[in-house]
């Protein structure tokens, strides 16, 4: 079956078919679990980690790893709450000083990796540091309770009912990951500058030759992931209803890791925004249906933990095998 | 100009150079360098404190968690790998000798059968040192893919399994002995000092003098073409991840005696902090290169930074934040080197071409 094994050759579709094996499992085994309202909870209390995995993605595909991505979405949060609550800024302003931040941020990354060529892993936790330790210096790590009601405040923009109790919201952080997802998806597919982060990530001094303005695409890169970080922070705030310095402190591997699971590699070049929104679908839908069986949540880093370990030597599997094909066309 | 005058200027400067160069060889020497006037830095602000003995006791008392679980880091980095899950292991490894000596072991215990117990709770932990590295060793072996992969994957593994198990508890309460290793010193220097110390050495001989050590060296460097010499890269993977969970098993001892407790959330902060350290002391973060001496000079920078600000009166996250500064920093200072010395061959190429 040659079609069979080359669909399967992509992560895509292997996560796609566990995804639906898992639904029907836990489908069987809980009448709650394909319901609408458990799959809106579910979406929403996986916002934050799909805005900030479409970042990371960003930068995974240049070729790079950012794991800053947590102190600065922590900082543009606490700024952003700073500012509304001390000086009443609306949320244009808040949001857009949260994002700026974290542009800012972003660049300084893109800038120390440009610069001084070292492998961004390497210069992001530097920074992650600079920027956590920081934060809670200058915040004293207080938190910021009495949010504005225009942030703290639910926003529906549709709502359905079924019957007494059951009900499917559309709220605003599901509206925001969309936004995010299709953005991302349109930047890295059908723009130039989306093209040139698939350019550099696969081949540096390919790109260099062809005349790239190599920090131009780091800087977008990294500069994206911080945007979008500095958004992710306002709306983690939104959902909880407060700021906090430390919010997102160890999230980071966490985020990484689903990236990864979606089929973006560590060395760059390759992925798509699809697949990472199917890895994070993959990791919420485990969670929730493990849940809902009543497993013990303690368990959960364990199934996470062999699901990205299964995961890789699917891949790598894969992976191998196509060459061996490959090799064998050749012969 | 003449020639010579132009060759002994170009050696000067490449002297001067030399000496705060930190990438390569001389790496040791610029570290040191810097190591000495963050000293005399401290020592100028802080003379009183830094004329007391107890200050250099307390910070060989610190040393030795961080000190261990970064050659733990270190080891894996030559071999052009990397091992986030450093201190879920040393946690797992803390929560099972803990658990065997405060739940199995009876309480009146003491003497030989206080002695028994606790070498049986310590081989126990060894043994399962050994099993975590052999396994991540094969996967990262077998797989193929980058050990940021896999050792997230044995990471967050490694911890759920710590507290499912464990319930996410601490355990606390360990036998005095135990706690002797990191409360005890000798000649004024504690114990888990000197453990840390010879430890240092140890790896040290082991990546400098034995077969295995130039073996994870050539991997790191080139896999493919150490391959092809002839050497089974992965019985070198495999050791490379048991020596880097036993040297966890180390820290985690420490680390019990250190807190009198074990738990599933102990040091995590630490993980950057190791992999500042290593890169901070040299160490190639691509693999190959990198020496022990120059990760306990850098060991020796950050616990001086640490101990000078804490004496100073300057918080915990100022401290975080001059080290990641210095980390940058030392990364500055070696690509501007590396440029100087590309630029002298670059122009020495020109004329030649001219000419």
């Amino acid at each position: 079956m040659p079609e069979f094994t080359r669909i399967f050759a992509r992560t895509e579709a292997v996560l796609a078919v566990i995804i639906v094996l898992l639904c029907v499992l836990f489908g069987l085994a809980s009448p709650f679990f394909l319901t609408l309202p458990n799959f809106a909870d579910l979406i929403e209390a996986y916002s934050v980690t799909t805005i900030l995995a479409a970042g990371v993605f960003v930068v995974l595909v240049s070729g790079g790893i950012d794991i800053s991505f947590a102190a600065v979405a922590s900082a543009g949060q606490y700024l952003a709450a700073y500012v509304a609550t001390s000086y009443g800024v609306g949320p244009v302003v808040a949001i857009g000083l949260a994002c700026l931040l974290g542009l800012g941020l972003g660049a300084v990354n893109a800038m120390l990796t440009h610069y001084l060529r070292v492998w961004s892993i390497i210069i992001t936790i530097a920074t992650s540091s600079i920027y956590f330790a920081l934060l809670i210096q200058i915040t004293g790590g207080s938190e910021i309770y009495n949010l504005p009601d225009w942030w703290a405040d639910r926003i529906v923009f549709l709502r359905w009912d079924f019957g007494p109790g059951e009900f499917v919201r559309i709220t605003l952080p599901i509206v925001v990951m969309v936004a995010v997802v299709l953005l991302t998806h349109v930047l890295m597919s059908s723009t130039r500058i989306g093209r040139q982060v698939y350019a550099l990530g696969g081949n540096p001094d390919a790109a260099n030759r062809v005349g790239f303005n190599i920090l131009r695409v780091q800087l977008f890169a990294y500069g994206y992931l911080g945007t979008l970080a500095g958004l992710a922070g306002f709306i983690q705030a939104h959902r909880v209803g407060q700021a906090v310095p430390t919010a997102m402190a160890g999230t980071e591997l966490g985020v990484l890791a689903v990236a990864i699971l979606g089929g973006a590699s560590l060395v760059g070049g390759i992925g798509t925004m699809g697949g990472v929104v199917l890895g994070v679908l993959l990791l919420a839908i485990l969670q929730n249906g493990l849940n809902l069986m009543g497993v013990s949540p303690f368990f959960f880093d364990v199934v996470i933990g062999l699901t990205i370990l299964i995961s890789i030597s699917l891949t790598s599997f894969t992976a191998r095998r196509r060459r061996q094909r490959k090799m064998g066309d050749a012969a | 100009m003449s020639q010579s005058s132009q060759e002994r200027a170009t050696a000067q400067a490449n002297g001067v150079m030399q000496l705060f160069q930190l990438g390569g060889g001389n790496n040791l020497a610029g570290l040191m360098g810097f190591w000495a006037v963050l000293f005399v830095f401290f020592a100028l602000m802080l003379p009183e404190a830094f004329s007391r003995p107890g200050t250099y006791q307390a910070m060989m008392f610190q040393i030795p968690e961080l000190g261990l679980l970064s050659l733990a880091m270190a080891i894996p980095l030559i071999s052009g790998g990397l091992n986030l899950a450093i201190i879920a292991t040393a946690n797992q490894l803390a929560l099972l000798m803990g658990w065997i000596l405060t739940t199995q072991m009876p309480v009146d215990a003491a003497g030989a059968e206080l002695a028994l117990w606790i070498a049986g709770a310590l081989t126990s932990g060894l043994l399962l040192a050994v099993l975590i590295g052999t396994m991540t060793g094969a996967m990262v072996a077998v797989l193929g893919v980058h050990p940021i992969l896999v050792t997230l994957g044995t990471m967050t593994l490694i911890n759920g399994m710590s507290i499912y198990l464990g319930r996410g508890t601490t355990i606390s309460g360990f036998p005095e002995p135990l706690l002797a290793l990191s409360n005890g010193t000798v000649l004024g220097i504690p114990w888990s000092f000197l453990m840390f110390l010879v430890l240092a050495l140890s790896v040290h001989l082991l990546l400098t003098r034995m077969p295995l050590g130039i073996r994870i060296h050539m991997i790191g460097s080139n896999l493919e073409a150490t391959r092809y010499s002839g050497v089974d890269h992965r019985w070198v993977l495999i050791s490379v991840y048991v020596l880097s969970s036993v040297l966890c098993w180390f820290a985690a001892v420490v680390m019990m005696s250190r807190f009198n407790s074990a738990g599933a959330d102990f040091a995590q902060s630490y993980l950057l902090i190791t992999i500042l350290a290593a890169i901070l002391g040299g160490i190639d973060p691509y693999g190959g290169f990198g020496r022990i001496a120059g990760l306990v000079v850098a060991l020796a920078i950050l616990q001086t930074i640490s101990s000078g600000f804490n004496l100073m009166g300057l918080s915990a996250q100022m401290t975080l934040v001059f080290w990641g500064g210095t980390l940058i920093l030392v990364m500055a200072v070696k690509r501007i080197a590396a440029a100087r010395r590309a630029r002298p061959r670059v122009a020495a190429a020109k004329q030649e071409n001219t000419a």
